[in-house]
């Protein structure tokens, strides 16, 4: 669509002379129409995927087109983070610092099923369940790996998305600040310091399981790990 | 057992001394060595019988048994099949001594089997974990090691089939997620080890720096987030000013747990998984995997379906080739340019691969005795077209604008040289070998498939430098167009798949060592299968993760800035580094 329509505000008069020229809007949208034609995306891969997101940069499907071309190699000059592959274990502390360092407004596109939700790799003992369980994410791509036709269909709906959001409320620009996320601790399985208690909780369960019924629980072995040598 | 690999055993068979056993068990193949007698038997092979390549080391949890066995694969790189040799020893605490005195090349492979199934190396210089880390609770391909999301030992689980139940995973694990830990552990007190091993092998540099200048060592990171290691790779760098002493890389955060999920998943389920293990190769990966299990079948191809394997295989070999030059580039500092030029080609290529398998990357068209489906109408002309026209004159044009370029030069010839003794040590493979001037290509060394009937050269250089490694990528591209040309002469009309195809194919009991030359170098699959519809062991040898253990080698005593351009020419995909 022509970006002066989009812009425009109708309701006021502009003299016939002044208009294509002059036009009258509001802040929100004026904000949000720059904001969403200059994303830019992390330049960060992390499996299969992000090769499909290096093609969808390339010549064939160019998403400079849609004015996020600009990937960076630094969080600090990034707007969008693209979880273009499979998050582990091992990883994902490394993530979560990295969005943290990220300026606001920032959002979070999962890439692929193993961002999404952990895909063909969920199972793997090393592997994260999608980045949703760390990070809010604002749009979900499916496929493995999604096109890149698909990407791009992503990354629209994410410019749809700034596109509606206001000044007045978005957390972004709220008085109190937007607390960074506890970056997970890599123990004896990944940690997130936000259920500390809650591991605890069922540890201890265990420990006491183990006590009383070493005649067999069944199920207290198997959460319990054989083979550490 | 196939008669070559029969003979294999006694081929030395008056050379071997009498402590060595030929494994009897039926399906298995090489020999039994004594483990207290297993240094002495690894010189005997290497200085007298002339295996100097170590190709794969692994270990295998006979749990059933008690006992754990350490597989190891040697090479002549004269050429030849591997010769492949055991030791045994009881599951419970592990203990084998390190052969990396012998081969250096055993190093990471050691750490990984420590690492994943809890054998001691004795002797080894660095044993840590390799791919999970220092910390983790247990050695997850034990096979009495269960994870978090647990459900069965073997697909397909009953839960979802035949009636195909929704089942999240996080509803039934304990914790709702994918974690668990042991009895009694108290997160507060745990402190993270923070990679406290991995800095203390490095720290002893920092003491003494020995130049003339007052110069502090630093040790630096780069990485796992970089926007030069080609994905989430990590290296730690002792840097004297500008001057790399030493260097070491870490690994594992892409991990993905291919070798237990494929020890739970049926044979053909695995298919899929090894198109993401280098996931700008998928066709090749589909190649080793298939040969493995097809040599354990005892099961060919028919005619047309070998002709459409290596046309996919020299295909992939190409994109490959070409994304490794383009993003080479990139690091000597060309961004972003050279790299539109390799994926303008690879598109085309890509499009064939969507036309034959469904996907542009991940094809999943390989079958155990065949391909997946023939090719539609109009391929041939298509890849015909590109062959003969195309793609010979892109190549031109890259080497036009590339090879003489004054920066390329100044910047590849003579940095990071790796002498070809060095590189037969390090058990470096493919094109990193080749280009330090061992003309090892198991297209000839050990042809598969119908390689045998193909005329082309095998690419060798000699001065073992970035500018060898880069100008070899270019030679192989021109020799796979070569292959190609007579692919597209001979391919025949027929069936290409042999025998209905099957979604649960019979394994009979043994282990097969499958192997092609994929486009970074060895690419082996060794599957040990009891019989029953899942292998009991599924082991990749990942080319790209084996090559990194030249890269300190090349990278001492270099700059800070060529170890970038050293590891892209190396050309590692993480995904089949970390797998
Ligand atoms: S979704 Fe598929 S293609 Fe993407 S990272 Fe995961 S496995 Fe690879």
């Amino acid at each position: 669509m022509n970006p002066i329509e989009t812009l425009d505000s109708p309701g006021y008069d502009i003299p016939p002379e002044m208009r294509g020229q002059v036009n009258i809007t509001t802040i929100d949208r004026i904000y949000n129409w720059s904001r969403k034609n200059s994303l830019w995306p992390m330049m960060f891969g992390l499996a299969c995927c992000a090769i499909e997101m290096i093609c969808t940069a390339a010549s064939r499907y160019d998403f400079s087109r849609f004015g996020m071309e600009v990937m960076r190699p630094s969080p600090r000059q990034a707007d969008v983070m693209i979880v273009s592959g499979t998050v582990t274990k091992k990883m994902v502390p490394q993530i979560v610092r990295l969005y943290n360092q990220m300026p606001e407004p920032k959002y979070v596109v999962a890439m692929g099923a193993c961002a999404s939700g952990g895909g063909p790799f969920k199972e793997g003992y090393n592997v994260v369940s999608g980045i949703d369980k760390f990070l809010p994410v604002d749009v979900y791509i499916p496929g493995c790996p999604p096109t890149p036709q698909a990407l791009l269909h992503g990354l629209m709906t994410l410019q749809k998305k700034v596109e509606k959001e206001s000044i007045k409320t978005s957390r972004w620009y709220s008085r109190r600040p937007v607390p960074p996320i506890p970056v997970p601790v890599l123990g004896p399985d990944l940690m997130s310091p936000a259920k500390f208690e809650e591991i605890r909780e069922y540890t201890r369960k265990l420990a006491e399981e183990q006590a009383q019924g070493v005649e067999g629980d069944q199920s207290t072995q198997d959460a319990g790990q054989g083979g550490a040598a | 057992m196939t008669d070559h690999e029969s003979t294999l055993t006694t081929r030395h068979g008056d050379l071997l001394p009498d402590w060595v056993v030929a494994d009897s068990r039926p399906g298995y193949e090489g020999v039994i060595v004594p483990v207290s007698r297993l240094i002495e038997f690894a010189f005997l092979l290497r200085d007298k019988l002339g295996y100097d390549l170590l190709s794969s080391v692994t270990g295998v949890d006979y749990l059933p048994d008690g006992k754990m066995e350490v597989v190891y694969h040697a090479l002549q790189t004269i050429g030849g099949a591997p010769f492949v040799f055991k030791v045994q020893v009881p599951r419970e605490d592990p203990i084998v001594p390190s052969v990396v005195p012998v081969w250096p090349g055993a190093d990471f492979q050691e750490r990984e089997a420590w690492d994943l199934l809890g054998i001691r190396f004795e002797g080894h210089p660095d044993l840590r974990r390799i791919l999970m880390w220092e910390g983790f609770e247990g050695h997850p391909l034990r096979k009495d090691w269960k994870e978090p999301y647990y459900e069965e030992d073997a697909k397909p689980y009953k839960s979802r089939w035949p009636e195909g139940h929704v089942r999240r995973a996080e509803d039934v694990a304990p914790l709702h997620d994918n974690v668990q830990y042991p009895p009694g552990f108290d997160p507060e007190s745990w402190t993270p080890d923070g990679d406290e091993a991995l800095y203390r092998g490095l720290r002893k540099y920092l003491e003494d720096s020995g130049s003339e200048l007052k110069t502090d060592r630093l040790i630096v990171n780069l990485g796992p987030q970089h926007p030069s290691t080609h994905g989430v790779f990590r290296m730690v760098v002792v840097l004297d000013g500008e001057t790399i002493v030493d260097l070491k890389p870490v690994f594992g955060y892409l991990h993905r747990n291919h070798e237990k999920i494929g020890e739970r998943c049926t044979w053909i389920q695995n298919m899929p998984f090894t198109d993401r293990l280098d996931y700008i190769s998928s066709m090749s990966n589909n190649f080793g995997y298939a040969l493995a299990v097809e040599k354990l079948m005892g099961i060919k191809p028919p005619e047309r379906a070998e002709y459409i394997r290596v046309m996919m295989a020299e295909l992939t070999r190409i994109v490959s080739h070409l994304v490794a030059v383009g993003f080479l580039l990139n690091d000597l500092g060309a961004f972003f340019t050279p790299v539109l030029y390799a994926l303008e080609e690879r598109e085309l290529i890509l499009d064939i691969f969507e036309a034959v398998s469904g996907s542009r990357m991940m094809c999943n068209y390989f079958r155990f005795g065949g391909v997946a489906r023939d090719l539609p109408e109009g391929v041939l002309e298509r890849v015909r077209d590109l062959v003969e026209n195309r793609l010979p004159r892109k190549i031109d044009e890259i080497d036009r604008y590339l090879t003489k370029n004054e920066i390329v030069r100044t910047r590849c010839e003579g940095v990071g040289v790796l002498t070809a003794e060095r590189a037969i040590a390090l058990s470096a493979t493919g094109p990193v070998l080749r280009a330090s001037g061992v003309p090892y290509d198991l297209r000839r060394a050990d042809p598969y498939s119908i390689y045998d009937r193909f005329e082309f050269d095998v690419a060798v250089r000699y001065h073992g430098d970035i500018y060898d490694r880069y100008l070899i990528r270019l030679d192989e591209i021109r020799q796979s167009i070569r292959i190609l040309k007579q692919v597209l002469r001979d391919i025949p009309e027929g069936p290409v798949i042999s025998g209905k195809p099957q979604w649960q194919v019979r394994v009979p009991t043994g282990e097969s060592y499958g192997r092609v030359e994929g486009p970074k170098g060895e690419l082996g699959f060794y599957v040990v299968s009891n019989g029953k519809p899942n292998p009991w062991r599924y082991h990749v040898r990942a080319p790209s993760f084996i090559n990194l253990h030249t890269l300190a080698e090349m990278a001492r005593g270099g700059k800070v800035a060529d170890v970038v351009v050293i590891l892209g020419s190396i050309d590692i995909v993480l995904g089949e580094v970390d797998r």
